[in-house]
């Protein structure tokens, strides 16, 4: 099976630590992964914002980066639901036959990090150990866009040494929403302030979740509160060993 | 607040004010809490939901694929059963008509049941106009109607309210326009009803003319139905001489059979109840029994517009239930009268642009007025998917814009952000450039998230500010993964720091 890993371009600008964590987990799975260096975005910034037109070259760039494997892994929920219901929409529109077929051929092979440990690879234990107290964010589009149930907890639940607990009004927008946070500012802060003291409720010590840029988000409102709460991604917990506990977790 | 939602400014700044008013977010986040959950529990009880909902999308979307077809039907069922039908294109036509019936009738006042399209059209100003009073009969209109308020929910619309508040509105206004409210008056809501049904009766037993909307009309049998909860719709309905029913076009059910999905679906998804209090159906003129004229009065206002958008036609399956509005984060959090109409919220987003065409600030403001959570779809009833319509409506909000002279700076910036992304290696030089600017902008406002990554404080500057403002933002690191990946080959020959390594 060729898989191939799909960081985003806000993982790959901001937060590397959850792509090499993906990295690490996958091969300690035994699962080579690829980094196709060609590619960039899954044009959800543009798609979401109204730019359509605009997404068209970066959908295109994508089924060319990704054409040929197996299975792409992301560390996104949303970019996740991006490839698969939303580059159909930008083809269409485009009037390109051969790019809606390139993206029928790539987007079905789309899978959510936990979608495809639990999916594609069957396991739920991936051997990891992380001994903190977590309360878990099901971010909407993992939640509602791709439907990606109870993987993340099932795979949480199985984290040696992690307590998990419930976060309060768990299937609540976070408020970021991409440029939402920014065009609707007022509205996103206050959503943001509810999940961020729903957060501080648990009493947990880290906030998990499938998406960085919800994180980042929550995580500076907590920040700015002085919560003394860290957010950190699914990934990165699940990569995580006695043996080698990655540096951002540690 | 005045009774009129002309001139309302965009959603954001219309937000940004209800926001601030700390008892309006109190009192909506406690009733959408109490209704979400009252939903919840009743929906679950229904095993077969899922297939309800396909059933009830199905029912309204083949009536919306031949909608010119079932209309001409319901017009000929409902001639053949004694009933006068009207066409209306737009507001105006359709308050002429109504208010020509009024006056045919020596009318100086009519009764209301509870309808959304003539809030739609501005029936009641139109009629004031004409020297005719228009009387809200639903008890949540009459609140808002006697506040001189604009509603701010499809169903509850003085949501907005608390019951102290609604008590100083009786005390301050009923006795100006007929029955006073009784001087020891407490906020007991059963107290409250009493008081207003004391202050509708005499209005019922008066009126010549009542004016209704429906919720749904049969073609086959030319039947209208009315859903309610207090009764006074039905008084309304069966005691004035004269009924005006003012109906969407998109209200239309092919055949009596369409309307069992719909009448399951509409008690749970709206109140959290298993079936609604009162269901009222009228076909025409029954001699001796009911009005004995009744009018139709058949209202397009903006529908066969929608109706020729291919991804927004969905949005005319709704059957205004409101659990869409409940479960909004953004409605609870800024309540109706931001969406600046009388259909707020998710459904509100994507039904005025529709109906009225993209164009002015504050149409356009209204498609962004989500965070694309999905909560909306997941609980409507007739599976109306508002975030794909959203999505839909932004791009005609930014083609609407294409032509500018003068564009604006973000789309200037989507422009560049698509001119990076789509080549790896103009996206690999801004990621290095960012891991510089990441340095510097740490030097405003410093500080370190828990777990010690650099962050940036406050920050000026419009985009900024904005995230700034109450969110740390961590500062891009030294290193993409990109570069990582093409330094280490992957990981393979990494045994140094990253954080250290090379790379910066
Ligand atoms: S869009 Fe759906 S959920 Fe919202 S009011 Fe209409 S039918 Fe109900």
């Amino acid at each position: 099976m060729r898989v191939a890993l799909m960081v985003t371009c806000f993982n790959d600008a901001m937060f590397p630590e959850t792509g090499k964590a993906v990295v690490t987990l996958l091969r300690r799975l035994g699962v080579e992964v690829d980094f196709p260096a060609a590619q960039t975005c899954c044009a959800q910034p543009m798609v979401n914002t109204g730019y359509l037109d605009e997404a068209v070259p970066v959908v295109r760039t994508f089924v060319e980066a990704f054409a040929g494997y197996d299975a792409i892994v992301t560390p996104s929920g949303s970019c996740a639901g991006s490839a698969r219901h939303q580059h159909g929409i930008v083809a269409r529109r485009a009037g390109d036959p051969a790019l809606t077929e390139a993206v029928a051929a790539t987007s079905p092979k789309v899978y959510e990090l936990s979608e495809f440990l639990v999916d594609v690879l069957g396991v739920t234990d991936v051997g990891a150990y992380f001994p903190h107290t977590v309360t878990y964010h099901p971010t909407c589009h993992s939640l509602r866009m791709i439907g990606v149930g109870d993987r993340p907890r099932r795979l949480l639940e199985a984290v040696r040494g992690l307590t998990l607990v419930e976060l309060p009004g768990a299937a609540e927008c976070c408020g970021f929403g991409g440029t939402f946070a920014v065009k609707n500012a007022d509205t996103s802060v206050a959503m943001g302030a509810d999940k961020a003291r729903h957060v501080r409720e648990t009493g947990a010590e880290v906030l998990v979740a499938g998406d960085n840029s919800c994180l980042m988000h929550v995580g500076g409102m907590l920040s700015r509160q002085q919560a003394g709460i860290r957010t950190v991604h699914l990934a990165e917990i699940l990569a995580a060993t006695e043996a080698s506990v990655p540096e951002v977790v540690a | 607040m005045s009774a009129t939602f002309v001139g309302m400014p965009a959603f954001p700044s219309a937000a940004r004010a209800a926001l601030a008013d700390t008892q309006l977010r109190h009192n909506l986040a406690h009733a959408t809490g109490t209704i979400r959950d009252k939903r919840a529990r009743v929906v679950a009880e229904v095993e077969e939901w899922e297939d309800l909902r396909l059933a009830g999308a199905a029912v309204k979307q083949s009536a919306l694929v031949d909608l010119d077809r079932h209309l001409v039907r319901l017009e000929e069922t409902l001639t053949a059963n004694g009933a006068t039908v009207h066409w209306a294109r737009d507001a105006a036509e359709a308050n002429a008509i109504v208010a020509r019936i009024a006056r045919d009738h020596d009318a100086d006042e009519v009764v209301k049941v509870k309808s959304m399209a003539t809030q739609e059209i501005g029936l009641n100003e139109a009629l004031a106009e004409e020297g005719i009073l228009a009387w809200e009969t639903d008890l949540a209109e009459l609140i808002v109607q006697l506040g001189d308020d604009l509603p701010s929910h499809i169903l509850v619309p003085a949501i907005h309210r608390n019951r102290a508040e609604i008590r100083e509105i009786f005390l301050r206004e009923m006795a100006g326009v007929g029955r006073p409210a009784p001087a020891d008056l407490t906020d007991e809501p059963a107290v409250l009803a009493g008081a207003a049904r004391e202050h509708l009766r005499e209005k019922f037993l008066r009126a010549k003319v009542a004016v209704s909307g429906a919720n749904f009309a049969v073609a086959e049998t030319g039947t209208l139905v009315v859903v309610e909860s207090e009764g006074n719709g039905r008084m309304c309905l069966t005691l004035p001489e004269v009924l005006v029913s003012v109906v969407g076009i998109e209200k239309v059910v092919p055949t009596w059979e369409g309307l069992d999905p719909l009448l399951r679906l509409l008690p749970r998804s709206s109140t959290g109840e298993r079936m609604n209090p009162y269901t009222s159906t009228w076909s025409g003129v029954t001699p001796g029994d009911g009005p004995q004229e009744v009018h139709v009065v058949l209202l397009d206002n903006g529908r066969t517009r929608a109706l020729a958008d291919d991804v927004g036609r969905q949005a005319l399956r709704c059957i205004r239930c409101s659990a869409c509005l409940n479960v909004c984060p953004v409605y609870e959090r800024v309540g109706g009268h931001a969406y600046g109409s009388v259909y707020p919220g998710p459904i509100g987003a994507i039904l005025n642009p529709l109906m009225k065409g993209t164009g002015d600030p504050q149409t356009d403001s209204l498609p962004y007025a989500s965070s694309l959570c999905g909560a909306c779809f997941e609980v409507c009833p007739v599976r109306i998917d508002i975030p794909e319509v959203l999505v839909h409506l932004r791009a005609e909000v930014v083609d609407g814009h294409r032509g500018d002279r003068v564009p604006k700076a973000e789309a200037a910036a989507m422009a560049g952000a698509a001119w990076t992304l789509s080549d790896a290696r103009r996206l690999a030089w801004v990621e290095k450039a960012s891991g510089l600017a990441g340095r510097a902008l740490t030097r405003f406002g410093r500080t370190r998230l828990p777990g010690g990554r650099a962050a940036a404080g406050r920050i000026p500057g419009p985009g900024a500010a904005a995230w700034t403002g109450a969110r740390d933002l961590p500062a891009p690191p030294r290193e993409s993964f990109r570069a990582w990946w093409r330094r280490t080959d992957g990981g393979r020959t990494d045994h140094t720091d990253t954080e250290t390594g090379e790379g910066s």
